[in-house]
């Protein structure tokens, strides 16, 4: 069997002076590349566009999310970078976006948990009941609805759909009168206790307009949310759609989400 | 807490007050319809307690946007409904109708009715009451046989456009429930209409109420064929109400939709008392039977003969039993839309508060304040025979509209 001359070399003085890279190089280099392979790999995931110069245009964008429901492991960094991010308050029933655990039995019996909306994990499931016959984490937020029923509602139209696609409350014009809350089929909004004002998911429209994905979109480790552009672009959540078959939620209201669903399953509302 | 809830149903986002709004909304539109019996559809019996019914209305329209305003977060930004409301808001209609039907319809047509009992009473009154019978006359003192025709006229004309208008106030009422689609337990096509005869049935009762305390108060004796007339009324109200309620209820329970198990859930935990006890059995079976049982609605004579004292009691009783029925329902439909997941996985709970805007004292105020109003309304603007309301007149005969003579 032929054996390498590797060895042999590495231990002779001559060799030594004439080895084109030692480790410490090797790693020295390889450290300054690992800007450029994120920059390369992991830039076109994380920006939503390419960073703007304040002169943002909503009318060349629409924006929409992916979920793959498969990849979740429902670890709660998006609930808690959300509530950082978007000043939510910390306790737990507010939640511009939370996980819901699904455990679904043998004899089809379907247990769905949220505590503190995922914010701190998931605690074991108590072994209680049949045996289990799969189980999940689905990532939930406000769908941002081409046909809206919080828009069609709001008395003054504070709540309103942008160009680019997004459902946002003007806090300075919601009058309070939480009809919004009351249309939303997806428990997706909230009465801000301190404005007292509608409150929901905005896709994190303020780092959007600079360049920037959703809070979510960017901490999520394991890629389970992607967030771009829906139309014509070959953007991740472009190929995200392309090879997957999506689901949205609640399809019979015809609310026309914006939020996408991989490999969800039919027990989930 | 039962099941799963979507974390941000926690907290139930409409509460006492939007259940006061829908009663009192019914109740206005209820007592005008009966006002309009006697303008429209000549029942001449219930004709003591048309002006009665009209000032009870407006009593409680003005009440009604209250609890609105107080529910609000905003309240201070409420007339941004006025200035750029929604077109496609059903909730943004609620200032035009309500507009209209307290500045067209029910403004007008009390003012066309008293116009000429204002200027009589203007013309022999003494004191701060002449003045203010004689600004509401608006300066219009004519009592000429031709002006008098023309009140005439214009008060039977906004009746018949009232009687939409009062259809409409509540009937959107409704809709702004039914057309929540992503409520199963609001939505529905019928939810206007039941809101409808549910506010004729609450209005009736009320007015029934009032007339017999009212009368009781004045020392003044019942007129029995008035109260005969509303109980009949009330009656057959009543069936439509209860039949048009049981269709929406059997109409669910067969379709069984993907909702009717938390639905099920729901009425047999949640709303048992408010749904099962209250509204079903003591607002509608019992008055239903006691009413079908004493007064001429089934047969020209009672199944039952009772004693006039008796039978004026069991009307009594009844409303009032009508009231806490008509109330339970306002709560169910609002409550209970807000008792079970959007997940359609859980039931949560409502924490009544006692204290604060929308607690129990606020409601309690609110619902007592229509009655105040009233009374200022009665002392300015007397329903029954004008002396009547100076000179107590023992022993005198049935309630008459004031009489039309020159002093």
């Amino acid at each position: 069997m032929m054996s390498t001359d590797v060895p042999d070399a590495a231990g002779s003085p001559a060799a030594e002076e004439s080895k084109p890279f030692d480790r410490r190089e090797f790693l020295k280099k390889c450290g300054l590349a690992v800007p450029i392979v994120l920059g390369v790999v992991r830039v076109p995931l994380l920006e939503a566009q390419a960073p703007s110069n304040g002169d943002y245009d909503p009318s060349e964008h629409l924006y929409g999310m992916g979920i793959d429901v498969n990849k979740c492991i429902g670890c709660g960094q998006c609930v808690l970078a959300c509530k950082t991010e978007n000043d939510v308050p910390l306790d737990s029933h507010h939640f511009n976006t939370w996980i819901e655990r699904y455990v679904i039995r043998t004899d089809e019996e379907v247990e769905v948990d949220s505590p503190n909306g995922g914010l701190d994990g998931f605690p074991p499931m108590a072994s209680e009941g049949s045996e289990i016959r799969r189980t999940f984490f689905v990532p939930k937020l406000c769908n941002h609805c081409a046909e809206a029923p919080c828009v069609q509602v709001c008395p003054v139209g504070a709540t309103f759909t942008t160009e680019d696609g997004a459902v946002l409350v003007d806090d300075e014009y919601c009058i309070g009168c939480r009809y919004c809350i009351q249309a939303c089929p997806y428990g997706a909004r909230w009465l801000h206790p301190e404005t007292h004002v509608a409150a929901k998911c905005t896709f994190c429209y303020h780092r959007l307009v600079d360049g920037l994905v959703p809070a979510c979109v960017e901490v999520c480790p394991t890629g389970a949310r992607l967030f771009g552009e829906l139309e014509g672009r070959a953007t991740p959540l472009a190929r995200f759609m392309r090879f997957n078959d999506l689901q949205v939620l609640k399809p019979h209201l015809n609310t026309k989400p914006k939020v996408y669903y991989a490999n969800l399953d039919g027990e989930v509302r | 807490m039962q099941g799963f809830i979507y974390p941000n149903e926690y907290e139930l986002y409409w509460g006492l007050l939007i259940v006061v709004y829908p009663y009192v909304t019914g109740l206005v539109a209820g007592a005008f319809i009966l006002a309009s019996l006697e303008r429209v559809f000549n029942v001449k019996e219930v004709q003591p307690t048309y002006r009665l019914a009209l000032l009870t209305a407006l009593a409680f329209l003005l009440v009604a946007p209250l609890p609105l305003l107080a529910h609000l977060g905003h309240p201070f930004r409420s007339y941004e409904i006025f200035l750029t409301p929604n077109r496609q808001s059903a909730m943004a209609m609620f200032g035009f109708v309500y507009a209209w039907y307290l500045m067209v319809v029910l403004l007008l047509e009390i003012w066309f009715d008293y116009r000429k009992d204002l200027v009589l009473w203007y013309r022999s009154e003494t004191g701060w009451r002449r003045w203010v019978h004689y600004a509401l006359t608006l300066g219009a003192t004519d009592l000429s046989e031709k002006s008098l025709k023309f009140d005439d006229k214009m008060g039977r004309w906004i009746t018949i456009i009232g009687i939409p208008s009062a259809f409409l106030l509540h009937g959107y009422v409704g809709f702004i429930f039914g057309s929540v689609k992503a409520n199963p337990w609001w939505s529905s096509v019928l939810m206007p209409v039941v809101f409808l005869f549910s506010a004729i049935v609450s209005g009736i009762a009320l007015v029934l109420i009032i007339y017999m305390i009212a009368s009781m108060l004045r020392w003044k004796p019942v007129d029995m064929r008035c109260a005969d007339k509303l109980a009949v009324f009330l009656f057959y109200a009543m069936v439509v109400d209860v039949s048009l309620e049981m269709l929406d209820f059997i109409h669910r329970l067969y379709e069984s939709e993907e909702s009717i198990g938390i639905l099920t859930q729901l009425i047999q935990s949640r709303l048992f008392i408010s749904l099962v006890v209250l509204q079903l059995v003591l607002g509608a079976l019992i008055p239903l039977t006691l009413l079908g049982l004493t007064s001429p609605a089934l047969s020209k004579e009672p199944i039952f003969k009772v004693p006039d004292e008796l039978r004026r009691l069991i009307y009594l009783g009844s409303a009032i039993l009508v009231q806490i029925g008509i109330f339970s329902i306002r709560w169910n439909v609002v409550m209970g839309g807000q008792l079970f997941s959007k997940s359609l996985r859980g039931l949560t709970v409502y924490r009544v508060e006692l204290f604060g805007l929308e607690g129990l004292f606020m409601t309690m105020a609110l619902l007592a304040l229509p009655f105040v109003i009233l009374w200022v309304l009665v002392k300015v603007l007397p329903p029954w025979t004008e002396d009547e309301a100076h000179l107590p007149q023992p022993g005198a005969g049935t309630d008459e509209r004031p009489s039309a003579t020159l002093p």
